[in-house]
C-alpha cells in the first residue's frame, strides 16, 4: 500500500527568537516491510544549516538551525511510503520458549550484540517490582515467546485505559502502572519494561497510523498524531511489532519512522531556543492512502 | 645547627611508631635517603619556624583565593585549601615504574576509547562485557562513529593511586572526562617553594612546568584547522563549581580565555565566542564540564550550562574538545577486572601498575563473592552519580539493615555495582596540629598527550584525610593536600630553589584576542558595584554625621535638613521604604527621632536591599567573576576588606562613632583596591570597561543626589546645610574651599559638581571620560561616524558645556523650584541610562537564556 504522510509542527513564540537549534527524526526508514519512496523537510523560516546524519540506531536525523529572527517556527515533512503487512512464517523453530531466547541473548557475546543492547533497560523502562510481577504472568514456563508477547500486548490493552492528558513525556512507568492509564507512548514503554524484566530484547518504534480508515473499518486510536508501539526480538523471525494501544500486530496501516531504546532516543522533533519566553506548540498529522498503488 | 641529633633519632622522638612507615624506611629498617635529606632540612628549621611558615602558606593560599568549593556560596561553606608542609616524596626509582605504568594506562584508555566509539572489537570478542559499556550512562550513543580529526582521542588523563603496605602502588580510580587537580598541584608547589624553599635544598625535585608546556602543545595539536594559531578556550560550568578556582587559575597560567556555556554559540557549524568585537571562531575547547552537560540539544536536555549544537560541530570536525565527549565511559569501576585482558589484546603487554582488586557484580560468581564479603570491601557503583551522593561505600560501615538494602539493590541491578578490595594503605608522615602524625594518602597523577604517546606530570596532587583511618578520601568530604616531590634521577630538569611563577599571565600571547562579551559585562558591573559601594558608604556616613551633630531637635531648620537628608539617603541607596514614609504618621516621627536603627540595618544587614552589606556582597561577587583579571594584591585587599567588615558587623554593639569608623575603613580598602587595579590591569580595554562602569555609576549618583536634595529652595540655613552635606558626600568640600575660597553658594557648588571640566568628580568630567571610553569600544559598521553611545555622551557633554551655575540656580514659576536644574538633570539621567542600555545591547548581548522547546507528544 502507498501512503502519503504530511506532518506539520508549529511553534509560536511570544517574542522574537534570534536562534534555534533543532533535531528532527521524522524521515521513515526502510525496513523489510517498508520502503520510503520520498521524503522532504520544509522549514519556515528558512534554516541556515540543514544536515542529515544517521544516528546510533540507524535512524535518519536532520539537524537544522534557524539563524534569523523569527516569531514562529514551522516544520513540515512530506513522505511517500510503500508499506506491506509483514508475513510471519510460523515454524517449529520460532515457537521456541521465551527462556531459550533469554538464555541465548544472555550467553552470546558477538553474534547478537545488536539485539542484546535492547535487553538492558534504560532510564524510563527500568522495571519496578510491580511491573516485573505484572510481566511474569504472561511468561509461564516454556511458553513460546511469540505467544507470551502477544498475551502481554493483549493484557496491556485490556488492563489499561487510554487516557490522553493524564501523563506527560516524562511520567515514570510506576505511575502508569499504578493508575493503569496512559497513552501509546506509555504503553509501548510498559511493554518494553516488561520484556526487559524477563531478560528479553524489546525496542521502541516511532511511527504513524493511517488516519482515515478504509471503508467499513474502525479508526484506530492514535491516528491523528505520531504513534508508538514496541517490537520484540524473536530469533528466526527477527523483530516482531506489537501495538498494545490497539491490541494489534502492526500491519500495512502502520508506518515506521524508526526506533530506539525508548521515546528519548527518537523524539520526533526537539529544539533549544535562545529565549526565556513562553511558546506554544501545535501539531497536525495526515496519513493518506494514495489511490492506485504503483505496483 | 650544632648539636643536631640524627634524623633517625629525631623521627623516633617525634613519631614513636615511625618504623611501621614503609614510606620512611626500607625493608632493612634504614631510613630512606630522600626522607633523611628532607628531615635533615626540616630539623634545621625547627618546629616553631615550620609552624610559622605553615601559617604563611595557608595565608598565601587564602590570599590567592585557592579554595575547593563555592566562594560565594550563600550558605557560607567556604572551605579554604589546606596544604601539609611535609610533601609526598617519590624516589626516582619508584617514579620510573609509576611513570611507565601511567603512560601505559593512558595509552590503553586511548585505544579503548577509540574502540568503544568505533569498531567495538573488544565487546565483539567478549573481552569486555557489553553491559558494562551499554548500561553505563557515560556511553553516549550520539558520539558513536564520529571521526575525530586527531589521531589520539584522549588528551588528559588522571589516576588516583594509593600505596599498599607492600610498597606497591595500586590504581583506585580513573578520571578521563575532565580531570581536575593539576592546577591545585601547581599552586601547591608554588606555595611550598615560596614559603619553605629551605626544604628543597638537599633534594633534586623535578619541575612541574614541562607538564603545562605539554598541555599547551597538546591543545594546539588537536585543533581541527592547522593553518592558523588556534583559538583555545577553557569551558567552565561557572563560579558555583567546586573547582572554579582551578579553572580561573589555569586560564591565567596558560593564557587561555575562560568561558561559560553562554559565552559560546553554534552557528554555521562552527563554535563562536561572543566578544565585544563580534563573534570569534573557537577551535579547541578544554572543558571542565561533565560530558552530558555540554550540549543541551543532543545530550542532557535540561542542562543550562552547555552549548546547543556543540556535538554537531564536533561531528562536522570543526571543533576539538579535550577530552572528547563520551570519554566518561572510561570512568567505570567495572572495567578494572577486564583491563589486564584488554591490555594484552590491544598492547600485547601486561599492566605495569595494577588496578585495585575489583569484582564486577554483572557476573554471577563475582556478585556472590561481593555479597558474601561485603564488610571487607568497598562497594562502588560503576559510574559517579550526581553531586551530593556517594559513589563508594565502605561495606564495614553498614548496619545489618543497611547491608541488606544494599544487597537487594545489587541483586536488582548487578551490572551497576562493583566490590573493591580495601587496600592496607601505607601511611605517610603528615604535619597535623603542630605534630608529625601518620596519615593515609591518595595520590592523583596527571598525564597529557604528547605526540603519539603521553607524558606524566613529574609530581602529583596528594591528599590525606583528617582522621587516621578512612578508606574513602575525597575533596568533597574534606582533606588536606600535599605537594608531591618526584626526585630527579639526574637526567631531567630539576626544580630551581626559587620557583619563578606568577599567578597569572605567564604566557604572552602574540595573537590579540578580543574580550569575551560576558567578561566585558562582568568588568562593567564590577566597576558599577565598586562605585555604588563607595558612594552609598559616603552618603550614609554624611547623613549619620549630620544626625550626630544635630542631636538637639530644637532648631526647626536642622530638622528640615534632617528630613531631606534622610529621604535622600533612602532614594539614593534604594533602601526602600527607609525614610520615605508619610510625614504625618507616628511611625515616621519615631523614625525621625531615632533613625539609628534604620542606619544600623542599612549599614550591616545583608538582607536589607540597598544596604551597605548587601552592596558589599554584590561587589565581592562581581569582582569574583573577574578575578582572573585581578592581581593577587588586589584580591588580597578584597579578601581582607570582606573579613574586616564581617568582624565589624558581628560586634554586639554599634556606636555611631564605631559605625562611622567601619565605613572609613571600608572606603580606605576600596581605594587601595582601585589603585591596585589600575596598576595591574593587563589590557587597556579591560580597564576602560571597568572604569566605564565606575564613571557611569558615579554620574548617576551625582544626578540622583542633586535631584533629591536640591529640587526646591529652602531656608538659607537649611540650604547651607544641604550644600555642605552634598559636598561631604562627594568628598568635595576641600576642593570647593580651595577653588572658590568663599562660603557655600548654590551656583558655585553646581559649577564644581556639574560643570568643572577639570574636577574629576564633576559630571562634566565624568561624562567626558565615558565619552572617551565608549570611543575606544569596537565599532560595528562605519568607523568615521559616531557610535550611538558616543552621540549620546556628546549631547550630554554639550548640554553641560552650554550651562552655567547661575542659570541653573534660577528659580522658576510660582513654586520655589529649581526648574532649569531639574530639567537638565532629568535629561542627563535619560542620556546616561540610554547609553547604558545601548552598551549592554551592543557589547554584552547576554540577556538571552536558552530553553528547550516542547517535544511532540506521541499519542
Amino acid at each position: 500500500m502507498l501512503y502519503s504522510i504530511k506532518h506539520t509542527t508549529t511553534y509560536t513564540y511570544q517574542e522574537t527568537v534570534p536562534l534555534c537549534h533543532n533535531l528532527a527524526t521524522l524521515a521513515p526508514r526502510d525496513t523489510p516491510s517498508q520502503i520510503c519512496r520520498s521524503f522532504s523537510l520544509d522549514i519556515s523560516p528558512v534554516a541556515g544549516i540543514v544536515d542529515e546524519y544517521t544516528d546510533f540506531f540507524g535512524n535518519r536525523v536532520f539537524y537544522f538551525v534557524v539563524e534569523q529572527e523569527h516569531e514562529m517556527l514551522s516544520v513540515t515533512t512530506s513522505s511517500i511510503v510503500e508499506r506491506k503487512t509483514p508475513e510471519w512464517k510460523l515454524t517449529a523453530k520460532n515457537l521456541q520458549s521465551w527462556e531459550s531466547v533469554r538464555d541465548l541473548l544472555q550467553s552470546s557475546t558477538g553474534k547478537y550484540m545488536h539485539e542484546k543492547q535492547f535487553v538492558f533497560p534504560a532510564d524510563i523502562t527500568v522495571a519496578t517490582e510491580a511491573i516485573q510481577q505484572y510481566a511474569a504472568q504472561s511468561f509461564t514456563p516454556q511458553r513460546p515467546l511469540m505467544e507470551a508477547a502477544g498475551d502481554l500486548m493483549q493484557r496491556i490493552y485490556t488492563d489499561f485505559t487510554y487516557t490522553p492528558g493524564f501523563t506527560t513525556v516524562s511520567t515514570p512507568l510506576s505511575v502508569v502502572m499504578g493508575e493503569r492509564k496512559g497513552v501509546c507512548q506509555d504503553f509501548a514503554h510498559l511493554g518494553i519494561a516488561c520484556m526487559q524484566s524477563m531478560g528479553l530484547a524489546a525496542r521502541y518504534i516511532s511511527g504513524y497510523l493511517e488516519s482515515i480508515p478504509p471503508p467499513g473499518k474502525e479508526k484506530l486510536t492514535g491516528s491523528d498524531a505520531s504513534h508508538a508501539w514496541f517490537s520484540v526480538f524473536i530469533p528466526e523471525m527477527g523483530w516482531v511489532d506489537f501495538d498494545p494501544t490497539n491490541n494489534k500486530l502492526p500491519d500495512e496501516q502502520y508506518i515506521v519512522i524508526g526506533w530506539g531504546r525508548n521515546y528519548f532516543d527518537i523524539v520526533p522533533l526537539r529544539g533549544v531556543i535562545m529565549s526565556s519566553d513562553l511558546h506554544q506548540l501545535s501539531i497536525a498529522v495526515d496519513v493518506k492512502r494514495l489511490t492506485g498503488s504503483r505496483e | 645547627m650544632s648539636g643536631q641529633i640524627s634524623v633517625e633519632a629525631f623521627l623516633q622522638q617525634h613519631i614513636p611508631d615511625s618504623h611501621s612507615y614503609n614510606e620512611l624506611y626500607t625493608e632493612q629498617g634504614n631510613i630512606r635517603a630522600t626522607w633523611e635529606s628532607f628531615f635533615s632540612s626540616w630539623q634545621g628549621m625547627g618546629h616553631t619556624e615550620i609552624q610559622n611558615r605553615t601559617n604563611d602558606i595557608l595565608r598565601l593560599l587564602k590570599e590567592n583565593g585557592v579554595a575547593y568549593n563555592i566562594y560565594n556560596d550563600p550558605s557560607g561553606e567556604n572551605r579554604p585549601w589546606e596544604l601539609d608542609p611535609i610533601p609526598q616524596i617519590i624516589s626516582a626509582t619508584d617514579w620510573a615504574i609509576i611513570n611507565n605504568g601511567l603512560v601505559q594506562r593512558a595509552t590503553l584508555f586511548n585505544l579503548l576509547l577509540k574502540d568503544i566509539y568505533g569498531p567495538q572489537t573488544l565487546i565483539k570478542e567478549g573481552i569486555i562485557p557489553q553491559e558494562l559499556i551499554y548500561m553505563h550512562p557515560g556511553f553516549l550513543r550520539s558520539c558513536m562513529h564520529i571521526n575525530l580529526p586527531a589521531q589520539q582521542h584522549l588528551v588528559i588523563y588522571a589516576a588516583d593511586m594509593a600505596r599498599g603496605s607492600d610498597g606497591r602502588l595500586w590504581i583506585i580510580s580513573d578520571r578521563t572526562q575532565a580531570p581536575s587537580g593539576y592546577g591545585y598541584a601547581l599552586e601547591n608547589r608554588f606555595a611550598m617553594s615560596s614559603v619553605l624553599p629551605e626544604l628543597f635544598s638537599n633534594l633534586q625535585v623535578r619541575r612541574l612546568s614541562p607538564f603545562f608546556d605539554s598541555l599547551q602543545q597538546a591543545l594546539h595539536s588537536i585543533a581541527p584547522n592547522t593553518n592558523d594559531t588556534p583559538r583555545i578556550v577553557i569551558l567552565t560550568p561557572g563560579p558555583e563549581n567546586e573547582t572554579y578556582f582551578e579553572h580561573s587559575y589555569l586560564s591565567g597560567f596558560l593564557g587561555i580565555t575562560l568561558v561559560q556555556g553562554n559565552d559560546l554559540m553554534v552557528k554555521d557549524n562552527f563554535v563562536w565566542l561572543k566578544t565585544i568585537d563580534g563573534l570569534e571562531r573557537v577551535d579547541v575547547i578544554l572543558r571542565r564540564m561533565d560530558d552530558v552537560y555540554c550540549d543541551p540539544l543532543e545530550l542532557k536536555s535540561d542542562s543550562l550550562l552547555g552549548v546547543p549544537g556543540l556535538l554537531h560541530v564536533v561531528r562536522k570536525g570543526n571543533v576539538a574538545i579535550a577530552n572528547p565527549l563520551g570519554s566518561s565511559i572510561i570512568e567505570n569501576a567495572g572495567l578494572m577486572p577486564f583491563l589486564h585482558l584488554a591490555a594484552r589484546h590491544l598492547l600485547s603487554e601486561d599492566l605495569i601498575v595494577p588496578s585495585i582488586a575489583t569484582w564486577w557484580c554483572g557476573q554471577p560468581r563475582e556478585m556472590q563473592y561481593v555479597i558474601d564479603n561485603l564488610p571487607h570491601l568497598v562497594i562502588r557503583r560503576i559510574f559517579r552519580q550526581t553531586a551530593g551522593t556517594r559513589t563508594a561505600i565502605d561495606g564495614a560501615s553498614l548496619s545489618a539493615a543497611e547491608a541488606a538494602t544494599l544487597i537487594r539493590k545489587i541483586k536488582a541491578n548487578p551490572h551497576l555495582y562493583t566490590g573493591q578490595e580495601k587496600i592496607n594503605f601505607s601511611s605517610t608522615p603528615s604535619w597535623v596540629n603542630g605534630k608529625i602524625e601518620s596519615r593515609n594518602s591518595l595520590i592523583r597523577g596527571f598525564l597529557v598527550k604528547k605526540e603519539d604517546s603521553f607524558v606524566a606530570m613529574p609530581g602529583a596532587l596528594t591528599r590525606t584525610n583528617y582522621t587516621k583511618s578512612s578508606f574513602v578520601i575525597s575533596n568533597q568530604t574534606g582533606g588536606i593536600s600535599k605537594d608531591t616531590w618526584v626526585i630527579s634521577s639526574g637526567e631531567d630538569h630539576v626544580q630551581p630553589v626559587k620557583f619563578q611563577l606568577q599567578t597569572s599571565g605567564s604566557y604572552n600571547l602574540i595573537q590579540k584576542e578580543s574580550l569575551p562579551s560576558h567578561t566585558a559585562e562582568n568588568l562593567f558591573w564590577a566597576g558599577r558595584y565598586t562605585d555604588r559601594l563607595i558612594n552609598n558608604a559616603r552618603l550614609l556616613r554624611t547623613v549619620m554625621q549630620f544626625v550626630m551633630h544635630n542631636q538637639q531637635p530644637s532648631q526647626a531648620t536642622a530638622n528640615a535638613t534632617k528630613k531631606i537628608l534622610l529621604a535622600a539617603l533612602t532614594h539614593c541607596t534604594y533602601s526602600y521604604p527607609g525614610f520615605t514614609g508619610n510625614e504625618n504618621t507616628e511611625q515616621y516621627q519615631q523614625l525621625l527621632n531615632n533613625p539609628w536603627n534604620e542606619f544600623l540595618q542599612t549599614q550591616y544587614d545583608e538582607n536589607k536591599s540597598g544596604g551597605l552589606s548587601q552592596n558589599l556582597v554584590l561587589f565581592k561577587k562581581s569582582v569574583y567573576n573577574v578575578r582572573s583579571f585581578l592581581s593577587a594584591d588586589s584580591w588580597r585587599v578584597v579578601d581582607q576588606l570582606g573579613e574586616t567588615w564581617q568582624r565589624a558587623k558581628s560586634q554586639p554593639h554599634h556606636e555611631p562613632a564605631s559605625m562611622i569608623n567601619d565605613i572609613d575603613n571600608l572606603n580606605t580598602s576600596m581605594f587601595a583596591f582601585l589603585g591596585m587595579n589600575r596598576e595591574s590591569a593587563r589590557r587597556e580595554q579591560e580597564w576602560a570597561i571597568l572604569d566605564l562602569g565606575r564613571k557611569l555609576e558615579q554620574s548617576l549618583f551625582i544626578i540622583r543626589i542633586l535631584q533629591q536634595v536640591l529640587y526646591k529652595r529652602q531656608e538659607t540655613q537649611t540650604e547651607y546645610e544641604l550644600l555642605e552635606a552634598i559636598l561631604a558626600a562627594t568628598q568635595s568640600m576641600v576642593t570647593y574651599r580651595y577653588t572658590f575660597r568663599d562660603h557655600l553658594q548654590l551656583p558655585l557648588v553646581l559649577e564644581l559638581l556639574m560643570l568643572d571640566m577639570n574636577y574629576p568628580k564633576s559630571l562634566a568630567y565624568l561624562i567626558d571620560k565615558i565619552r572617551l571610553h565608549v570611543s575606544t569600544l569596537p565599532k560595528q559598521g562605519k568607523t568615521q561616524t559616531l557610535s550611538e553611545p558616543e552621540r549620546l555622551m556628546l549631547e550630554a557633554h554639550t548640554l553641560l558645556s552650554l550651562s552655567n551655575g547661575l542659570v541653573l540656580s534660577k528659580l522658576e514659576g510660582s513654586g520655589e523650584e529649581y526648574v532649569p536644574l531639574s530639567k537638565l538633570l532629568v535629561k542627563l539621567n535619560e542620556l546616561l541610562l540610554e547609553t547604558n542600555a545601548v552598551i549592554s545591547k551592543t557589547y554584552f548581548k547576554h540577556t538571552l537564556s536558552q530553553q528547550q522547546l516542547f517535544v511532540t507528544r506521541v499519542l
